[in-house]
């Protein structure tokens, strides 16, 4: 009798069968969601951070290296069952802290609860074995190492400069795309310089992972992993050991060193006093080691080298006197007499030739120089001639290097000035203006400035008789790899190499005869110097500047050396310089007692 | 041994073979379910669910040839007997039962633990088939309306105390039966209605809108139909008691029903509300079998539930492994498998002879469908998770015995039906 409840419930069960199989077929066909979901859910993508390249000496010695590092980041989403307690006593952290870190954590602009986040920078290696072993205690955060800077020893902190997370700033000026927020970024020095070379590429792979975040090997045998690319190690003309002794004596002074090999161009060693340890501006502490340097009032983060500008001094004078030769407004026979009523001058002499001028660094012959320089009656006007006679004087003056940045591989370096007609018209306001108004740049004083690198370049210029290579820092990029190709020319100054002569006899007389000659010479071997000694604003002790280079037969090595406030030339500054010379041609003093001099002598 | 023969001649062979397919399939994917690539597993390492359930299914042969050896009558003249013996073990497990996860629905004999409700749901459908194959009933007699009720009340209320709402719900289903052999229709209407108008006050926000549906529908429904005071006083008592389920649902969800319950229930509305608590289960299986696709992953190679993203992935989730690792087209086979297994039980019980085997028979199909349709529904999402195994997939002794002794009571029956009295 009820035969047909039979169908019916055959019908449902039909039915319920096909609603099913109409439901599976649109999550599974139709809706793509749930495959995503499911790559999200156990495929958890790492990046792999490369390593970044290392920094060599010219003799192959480590100078800065790889460290591993730590970080916690955090998949808001997995976080499950967090004991906030727990977790403040491992990573040892007070509880406002935590608090203060998710609050940073979610205000990031591209923060996701589905995506691996920064939540702990920089762990140190003790700390890392400590959480270790309780990671899995706090489900959602994965440790991702990476590495941090290392250096061999504190030297050359300014010029290696260092490496931070990218700044908002930076992140978003980058064009390329390349960086991501928590990507760590050359800031100064090399770093910066070189960052395209040494930061490599970075690696992904996808691993998969099990519902506790724990992992189960790689994703399809690693098929679309991209393995991680070291950075390129660079090679620098550095010598370290060179470099540690400037700074050795550099202690407690400010100034700067900087030694360069004239036949390539390759910096030897490059000291700004005072300095830094690189080591402070790595790992977890750099913020407040960072707040810390930057905010002394010595300026250690200030690279003097580059970015100090001095007035030449009388080491300016050979730079004059090569510019009246190739005019040949004198011969290096010109003597002209040592009057001393216009400009004053120190030392018993009284009528010099072009060499005995340089070597007794007389005032009045080169004020008398630059003005047959400057004024050859081109014009009768004196004001025009002066202008023509100006205009001609900066052309030489500049193919030494002057005025202009040299182009060094370091970011930030500074021009200095050597003054065009243009600028005196801007200082005078347009009110006319003649040689003698503006003599006082016969002497390297006035309105000229330098930069010590372009000092230690100008001594390169002589040693060379007549051109240089731009300085830099890397010879190689690359083990085997070649210097940037603009480091490999040949720039020729505007002066005939023939005049050079005069110029390398004289500094050989400054040093043997002349005003430097007492803590400059070295028994075996020749150095050419020139000294200089800056006006200061008093009560500030005048800065005492020395150039030198060495042997003066096919030289191997030129240096400016800049002491603040350490009066005379030819104390501090020659002192240093002839050590420099010393140890990198010897490999050490012969002299400890000068040594002993510039180590402890206040220099006032 | 002539009679032997006789019985597996007569035995039917494509229930038997549906069976074994599904219990081939379902050890396959208990083992993809529990698969661990890192460490080297076999299938048939014994500390593993899939050499457990390879144990269970060799146990399960075992029952079946004694189900065949048994004499046909026993389990018809035994069932108030067994139904006796299974409600006073029913009333002892809270006492002298082990605990496994939270709940005391277990019988420990040594390490292996039997769950007595599993086996509860073969005894109660033999009692309910005596009853109804009884000399004398009649379906429309109350008395014997309320005796069945009672039957299985009793063992729904027992395993209720045991805190395993899944169980207890399945003996529900033998309404089907009851329906099958007489029972008024009305009863099922208004239970199906109930529960849709339910699901509505859940989906709908504000529960006005059904009120108004419904004023509405019976507006319609006196304006068209027949204008009889009787007629418009019994639709007018109907819209008042839908429109006191629609206001007791909230009630019942937030005072009667345990929080994991309600949890259980807003998971189905709304699993992305709280996808790592309470929809934590549905997302997951729901990820796990969409991210199947069409033709699926490949055996062993399912992400989600390998790693167990699925929470109980070999038991009650066990379909995911297979919407996962067989997509959609596996996903076929096995809906497929039921379906057929469903209407040959359907056809079986159809064409016996003795009102005690067709009873006895719906009731198979009854339980079947019951937990195929709740436990895919609840993978899926169109159902709240109520944890019940797929019958001869989940992994677990008792279950599977429990359905293999169901389904093997009935194909014995079956090869005697010639010899059954016919007493319809």
């Amino acid at each position: 009798m009820n035969e047909s409840r039979k169908e019916i419930l055959q019908i449902v069960v039909v039915l319920v069968g096909i609603i099913f199989l109409i439901k599976l077929f649109s999550i599974q066909v139709l809706d793509s969601r749930y495959a995503e979901m499911a790559d999200s859910n156990a495929i958890l993508r790492q990046v792999e951070y490369p390593f970044r390249g290392l920094i060599y000496d010219r003799n192959h010695k480590l100078i800065v290296y790889n460290t591993p590092e730590y970080d916690i980041e955090v998949i808001v989403k997995d976080i499950k069952k967090f004991d906030s307690l727990k977790f403040c006593e491992v990573f040892e952290i007070s509880s406002d802290q935590l608090r203060t870190k998710f609050k940073e954590m979610k205000a990031r602009k591209e923060y996701s609860p589905f995506k691996p986040t920064l939540f702990i920078d920089q762990l140190s290696n003790m700390d890392f074995a400590r959480v270790q072993d309780r990671m899995d205690e706090f489900p959602g955060f994965y440790i991702q190492a990476r590495t941090t800077r290392a250096y061999s020893s504190t030297a050359l902190a300014n010029a290696l400069g260092y490496v931070s997370e990218i700044n908002k700033t930076q992140l978003a000026n980058d064009k390329s795309r390349i960086y991501k927020q928590g990507d760590y970024i050359g800031q100064s020095g090399i770093e910066a310089f070189y960052e395209a070379q040494l930061r490599g590429k970075r690696g992904i792979r996808f691993k998969l992972r099990d519902v506790k975040g724990i992992e189960k090997g790689s994703f399809n045998e690693g098929k679309y992993d991209t393995l991680s690319v070291p950075g390129q190690n660079l090679i620098t003309g550095i010598d370290i050991d060179l470099q540690l002794y400037g700074e050795y004596l550099m202690k407690g002074k400010s100034g700067s060193i900087v030694a360069l090999e004239p036949a390539t161009g390759e910096i030897l060693s490059l000291v700004s006093g005072p300095s830094y340890d690189p080591t402070l501006l790595t790992g977890k502490n750099y913020s407040a080691n960072f707040r810390l340097i930057n905010s002394d009032t010595l300026k250690p983060l200030f690279n003097r080298p580059l970015m100090a500008q001095y007035r030449p001094g009388s080491i300016f004078k050979i730079a004059q006197a090569m510019t009246a030769l190739q005019e040949n407004v004198i011969t290096p026979e010109t003597r002209i007499r040592c009057d001393r009523s216009i400009i004053n001058c120190h030392g018993a002499h009284s009528n010099e030739d072009l060499r005995g001028a340089i070597a007794n660094s007389c005032n009045p012959y080169f004020y008398n120089v630059l003005r047959r320089m400057l004024n050859q009656d081109v014009s009768h006007d004196p004001y025009e001639d002066t202008r023509i006679g100006l205009s001609e004087w900066n052309k030489h003056i500049t193919s030494f290097g002057f005025g202009s940045p040299l182009g060094i591989d370091l970011p930030s370096e500074k021009s200095g000035l050597i003054p065009t007609p243009a600028y005196y018209d801007r200082a005078y306001h347009n009110r006319p203006w003649k040689f003698s108004n503006i003599y006082s740049i016969a002497i390297g004083e006035g309105e000229n400035l330098v930069v010590p690198i372009q000092m230690a370049n100008f001594a390169a210029t002589i040693a060379n008789r007549g051109y240089y290579f731009i300085p830099h820092l890397v010879k190689a990029v690359g083990e085997d790899g070649n210097p940037l190709p603009k480091y490999t020319e040949r720039h020729y100054t505007s002066i005939n190499s023939s005049h050079f002569e005069v110029a390398v006899d004289a500094m050989q007389k400054v040093v043997e005869a002349g005003t430097g000659q007492y803590r400059a010479r070295l028994a075996d071997i020749i150095v050419c110097g020139k000294t200089g000694t800056v006006e200061n604003a008093p009560p500030m002790h005048d800065h005492s500047v020395f150039i030198a280079f060495a042997p003066k037969d096919n030289p191997k090595i030129a240096v400016s050396v800049y002491v603040e406030d350490a009066g005379q030339g030819a104390r501090a500054a020659a002192s240093i310089a002839s050590l420099m010379i010393e140890k990198y041609l010897l490999g050490q003093t012969k002299r400890p007692y000068i040594e002993q001099y510039v180590l402890n002598n206040k220099f006032e | 041994m002539r009679r032997e023969e006789d019985i597996a001649g007569k035995l039917d062979w494509v229930a038997v073979l549906l069976y074994i397919a599904m219990v081939g399939l379902g050890w396959l994917n208990i083992f993809a379910a529990v698969y661990d690539e890192s460490v080297n597993q076999t299938i048939w390492d014994l500390s593993l669910n899939s050499g457990r359930q390879l144990i269970f299914i060799a146990a399960s042969f075992v029952i079946i040839l004694a189900i065949v050896v048994i004499d046909m009558r026993f389990y018809e003249t035994f069932a108030y007997l067994f139904f006796g013996i299974i409600l006073i073990v029913l009333i002892l497990v809270p006492f002298i039962g082990k605990e496994v996860g939270g709940n005391k629905a277990w019988l420990g004999f040594g390490s292996f633990g039997v769950q007595p409700s599993e086996f509860a749901k073969v005894i109660t459908a033999m009692a309910v088939a005596k009853f109804i194959g009884s000399v004398g009933f009649r379906m429309d007699n109350i008395r014997n309306q309320l005796i069945l009720f009672s039957i299985i009340g009793a063992p729904m209320l027992l395993i209720l105390l045991q805190k395993d709402t899944g169980t207890a719900l399945v003996f529900t289903s033998f309404v089907l039966v009851f329906y099958r052999e007489g029972f008024p229709p009305f009863l099922l209407v208004v239970g199906i209605f109930a529960a849709i108008i339910f699901v509505l006050t859940l989906l709908v926000p504000n529960q006005i809108y059904l009120h108004a549906a419904i004023a509405i529908v019976l507006v319609a429904l006196i304006v068209f139909g027949k204008k009889k005071l009787r007629q418009v006083m019994l639709l007018a008592i109907g819209a008042l008691l839908i429109s006191g389920v629609i206001e007791s649902v909230d009630y019942v969800i937030t005072d009667v029903l345990k929080p994991h319950q309600q949890n259980r229930i807003k998971a189905l509305i709304n699993p992305d509300a709280d996808p790592l608590g309470f929809g934590w289960n549905v997302t997951q299986s729901k990820i796990a079998i969409g991210s199947g696709g069409f033709t699926g992953k490949g055996f062993l190679e399912g992400t989600q539930t390998k790693f167990d993203f699925v929470p109980e992935q070999s038991t009650d989730f066990i379909f995911c492994t297979i919407g996962e690792e067989h997509g959609w087209i596996g996903s076929f086979l096995v809906i497929g498998l039921f379906v057929a297994l469903l209407l040959r039980v359907i056809f079986i019980s159809e064409r016996q002879k003795s009102r005690f085997a067709r009873a006895y028979g719906y009731s198979v199909a009854s339980i079947f469908f019951f937990h195929f349709a709740v436990n895919i529904g609840m993978t899926i999402g169109l159902f709240p998770v109520i944890g019940i195994p797929l019958p001869f997939f989940s992994y677990g002794g008792s279950s599977l015995w429990g359905f293999t002794i169901l389904l093997f009571v009935l194909l014995k029956l079956d090869a005697h039906r010639s010899q059954m009295l016919q007493r319809v």
